[in-house]
């Protein structure tokens, strides 16, 4: 699935001669019995869009949180910028954090919530200004200084709060679910911003969250996470197409799993078994494997192709019966129940009007997928 | 611990340690002394300037004489279980009057409500002693109830109410009946309006709906209520001095009197201490109660 | 809740607060009565007024009581603070259970324990009875109901302000000057009033822990109320319910119309 990369696109983590900004080393965290994060090593790298992603309770706020300096490891060391963490307290990092509940000081005005941190700092009054001024506007929320946080809107607040941890210009800033308190328009306006605003200030971003879209749609890198573990790193393509577990392919995005065993093939092909008396999958795979395994099939829905008649140039062709189907518009999501139980959902595209839509209820229909439509996954 | 944690710690903590629970440990200590007439008016019986062997005498010597003494004079026993009974009957009264103003209160328009709560708590900012003497002028034989009762001619003599039991309850209710509103309203507040709309979608009637759903509902508040009331009103000492005579027997009075009057400090507080006792069990469920309540919130 | 107002809810409403108001209305009428009789209504006069400012003794317990009220409220609230803070925010220290339940027992403490055991103490340490006394008595059970007030206020209190105030280079005093008193200051102003309502009122403990030399308003009351209706009394007590009533509407005025402006603003900014 590998492809070769052009070399002018930003992928400092393929690159052994790079330093990573950010190394945790063997980090475990228990809270009483509880295992927070499991000895988890990983590397970040400057000027990355780095998002963490998992269901609740996965870990990765407790791993955001030691970041930051508000939790400490139980075991492990964290390195920023080649300076191990340990003991240094959350006001003496070069770290700033975008809290989830944004946070903002309800008694101080939006200006003055961004001046916090360059206070404490100690910087001049009119460096300061200068830089809140710059800040405001970065953010377009110049009309809005004077302005209480409980005088302005949901959106506004955000880039309150994005203003605010970035004005320190920090090394690294941290974003606790920084989307999750908007609605579903406004997150998506907000998640170009965010990119944009990274690309402008170089500064590396870390992001915490349990919205795949989201995650997919920022980062450069994603970082699936279950039960305190890494289960997979790496870009939000190869994620997506490229799934080394069941767990993060069903986690990002649709798909469907059909498990079978394993009937070598030529090449590097492999022919999957999954029920009696059907022909079976062949797919495309890179991994040994021994005749035998059991294996899940993986393949998400926008890649199999519904028809009425059999479509010969694929590989895999199955008969079904469509037992329900989803209208979402420009899409729509057939359930096709196959002779062999199996309920396999399909994406097509809605070309024509409803109306005139090809395939309705109880239809008999063919599913088709090419060899490399799908992958084989051994956990 | 860094200092200023320790600082933070200590200073409030030692400042209860002093003045809450030293003062209450030589309660204690002087309600098992021997009562004698000096000054100070008793014998201690544990002396700690003896050491250790102070204290092997002092248990050696336990004799709870004044408990003895509590239990044997029927004085106490009787003020004891009438402050309970006092206590008991004027939180249900108050329960009676409160009740129908915190739903009244719940049921009104959502614009009001701030004001109705407002006129509620108003009168617990003003003096508590002024409220128990406000009805002195309208209970007493020549108050204006009797007044205008024998003017209408409805009664020919005026009925006895001031320092009488009854005095007492209406004290009670008057006094504490915003401790009883608050929390049964914070409770019906809480409450879905689709619950009873609910219920009488179901075929309840109005009235059915308040009883299987809302009263039931509300049960936390009124047990708090109930405590709320229940726990002060015991140890009263301003309303039946005031208002309930000296036919009227609470304890909180007797200790008063014991310690004022009669100067038996030692009686005093072996009185404070069963109070005290008595107390113990309605505090420890009302704290159950709040902490289910608390639960079931989160 | 919100249904509809039912004749029984507008006459339950009704009576209750006819019920509460009643009394003090009475109260407040007679003591305009010209009669020395209290009961006998002689036409209207404010002389009783007149002969309550000119008692010299309810105008030194006035004062006793005034000062006793702001300087033990002051230091209830400065010590209920702390334990406040304590509490919530303390961690776990040695005798954390004892200290929890030494805030909450005088809550609930009968008033006349807690002022006979005060006595006891003084006597016992040869403290003289006085002004001293009584504001040590007060501070010790308001503080208490102060800590109450302000812990439930740090309980609902985002803790994620402070770490952001951390985060963004605040060391932890910095912070807690700089974010989180300004935010618990309306609890901590609450806490001082009910401190000194508190204090103003109470009876019991004072008279326990009181000198000769050093009697509050309401233990004059007290003695002066035993012996019946008074009409000094009664200009007494409607001066003090006019200042309650005057404050207690001020403040809520006050806040309504903070709330007024905050929506307006919220509404200005949506628009924007």
């Amino acid at each position: 699935m590998a492809q070769p990369q052009p070399q002018n696109v930003f992928a400092p983590w393929a690159d052994p001669a790079e330093k990573p900004l950010i190394r945790f080393e063997g980090v475990t965290k228990r809270f009483g019995d509880f295992v927070a994060v499991d000895d988890l090593n990983l590397d970040i790298y400057e000027r990355e869009f780095f998002a963490l992603l998992g269901p609740s309770g996965c870990g990765k706020t407790t791993l955001m949180r030691m970041l930051a300096g508000f939790e400490n490891p139980s075991e492990g060391n964290i390195w920023i910028g080649g300076q191990n963490m340990k003991g240094i307290p959350p006001n003496r990092r070069p770290v700033n954090m975008m809290f989830q509940s944004y946070a903002l000081f309800p008694h101080l005005t939006v200006w003055d919530n961004i001046a916090f941190g360059l206070r404490r700092e100690g910087m001049d009054k009119d460096r300061m200004r200068v830089r809140v001024d710059e800040m405001l506007r970065l953010s377009r929320l110049e009309k809005f200084a004077g302005r209480k946080p409980h005088q302005i809107s949901g959106g506004q607040r955000q880039r309150v709060a994005l203003a605010r941890s970035l004005a320190k210009a920090p090394k690294l800033l941290l974003l606790d679910e920084p989307l999750g308190a908007l609605d579903k328009k406004l997150r998506q306006d907000t998640q170009f911003e965010l990119m944009d605003i990274q690309e402008k200030t170089g500064t590396t971003f870390v992001i915490v969250t349990h919205d795949q879209e989201e995650a997919m749609t920022v980062a450069s890198r994603v970082a699936v996470m279950d039960h305190g573990k890494l289960v997979q790193v790496a870009t939000p393509a190869h994620i997506y197409e490229a799934p080394e577990t069941v767990y993060v392919a069903d986690f990002i995005g649709d798909v469907n799993i059909i498990e079978g065993t394993v009937i070598p093939a030529q090449g590097n092909r492999v022919d999957i078994t999954y029920a009696e008396g059907k022909p079976p999958i062949r797919a495309a795979t890179d991994k040994t494997l021994v005749p035998g395994q059991r294996v899940s099939f993986a393949v998400r829905p926008e890649k199999i192709l519904v028809s009425r008649e059999m479509a010969t140039e694929r590989t895999n062709a199955v008969k079904g019966r469509i037992e329900d189907i989803a209208y979402l518009g420009n899409i729509s999501t057939y359930h096709v129940r196959l002779d062999s139980g199996h309920l396999v959902s399909a994406q097509m595209t809605n070309r024509n009007r409803l109306e005139r839509r090809e395939f309705t209820w109880e239809d008999e229909v063919w599913l088709s997928w090419t060899e490399t439509a799908g992958i084989v996954l051994t956990e | 611990m860094n200092p200023r944690r320790l600082t933070l710690i200590l200073v409030p903590y030692l400042w209860l340690l002093a003045l809450f629970l030293v003062p209450f440990l030589i309660v204690l200590k002087i309600s098992l002394s021997d009562t004698a007439i000096a000054i100070p008016p008793y014998i201690p019986k544990l002396d700690l300037s003896t050491g250790w062997h102070g204290i092997t005498a002092f248990f050696a010597d336990l004799d709870f004489e004044n408990f003895v003494f509590l239990a044997e004079d029927d004085l106490y026993w009787k003020s004891y279980l009438s402050s309970l009974r006092i206590a008991s009957i004027s939180t249900l009264l108050t329960l009676l009057v409160g009740y129908p103003i915190a739903y009244g209160i719940a049921q009104a328009p959502e614009e009001w409500r701030p004001t109705l709560l407002m006129l509620v708590i108003l009168p617990f900012w003003t003096s508590f002693l002024i409220r128990v003497y406000s009805w002195i002028g309208i209970i007493s034989n020549e108050g204006l109830l009797n007044q205008a009762l024998i003017s209408s001619g409805l009664i020919a003599e005026p009925i006895q109410i001031m320092n009488t039991t009854q005095a007492v309850y209406l004290g009670i209710v008057y006094t504490y009946l915003p401790f009883m509103i608050l929390p049964i309203y914070s409770a019906l507040d809480k409450m879905d309006v689709s619950l009873t709309e609910a219920a009488i979608d179901l075929g309840c009637s109005r009235r059915q709906a308040f009883w299987l759903v809302i009263l039931p509902l509300s049960r936390p508040g009124v047990i708090a209520g109930c405590f709320l009331v229940f726990i002060p009103a015991l140890g009263e000492f301003v309303i039946p001095s005031l208002l309930g005579g000296s036919d009227t027997l609470m304890i909180g009075k007797v200790l008063w009197e014991e310690f004022f009057s009669n100067r038996d400090w030692p009686v005093a507080s072996a009185v404070a201490v069963i109070l005290l006792g008595i107390l113990v069990l309605p505090i420890m469920l009302f704290q159950r109660n709040q902490e289910r309540q608390q639960e079931t919130d989160r | 809740m919100n249904g509809r107002l039912t004749w029984f809810n507008v006459t339950s409403l009704t009576l209750g607060f006819a019920f509460l108001y009643l009394p003090m209305l009475i109260l407040i009428l007679y003591s305009f009565n010209e009669s020395k009789l209290v009961t006998v209504w002689g036409g209207f006069s404010a002389k009783w007024y007149g002969e309550l400012l000119r008692n010299e003794q309810f105008l030194d317990a006035f004062w006793v009581t005034l000062r006793v009220g702001l300087i033990s409220s002051t230091l209830a609230t400065v010590l209920g603070t702390m334990a406040a803070y304590v509490m919530v925010r303390g961690g776990r220290f040695f005798g954390r259970t004892l200290f929890t339940g030494m805030i909450y027992a005088p809550l609930v403490m009968p008033e006349v324990i807690t002022g006979l055991s005060l006595l006891l103490l003084f006597i016992a340490i040869g403290l003289d009875r006085g002004i001293f006394t009584i504001v040590l008595a007060h501070t010790t059970f308001s503080m208490c109901f102060v800590s109450v007030v302000v812990s439930s206020r740090l309980v609902t209190f985002d803790r994620s302000l402070e770490e952001a105030a951390l985060d963004l280079g605040a060391t932890p005093l910095d912070t807690f000057r700089l974010v989180t008193l300004p935010i618990i200051t309306p609890a901590v102003i609450s806490g001082w009033l009910l401190a000194f309502t508190l204090s103003l009122d109470d009876l019991v403990i004072a008279s326990f822990t009181s000198g000769p030399s050093s009697t509050t308003l309401p233990i004059k009351i007290f003695s002066a109320v035993r012996l019946g209706v008074s009409p000094e009394i009664n200009a007494l007590s409607t001066l003090m319910i006019a200042v309650v009533a005057l404050g207690v509407i001020t403040a809520s005025l006050v806040s309504k119309n903070a709330l007024r402006r905050q929506r307006r603003e919220k509404q200005e900014a949506f628009a924007a």
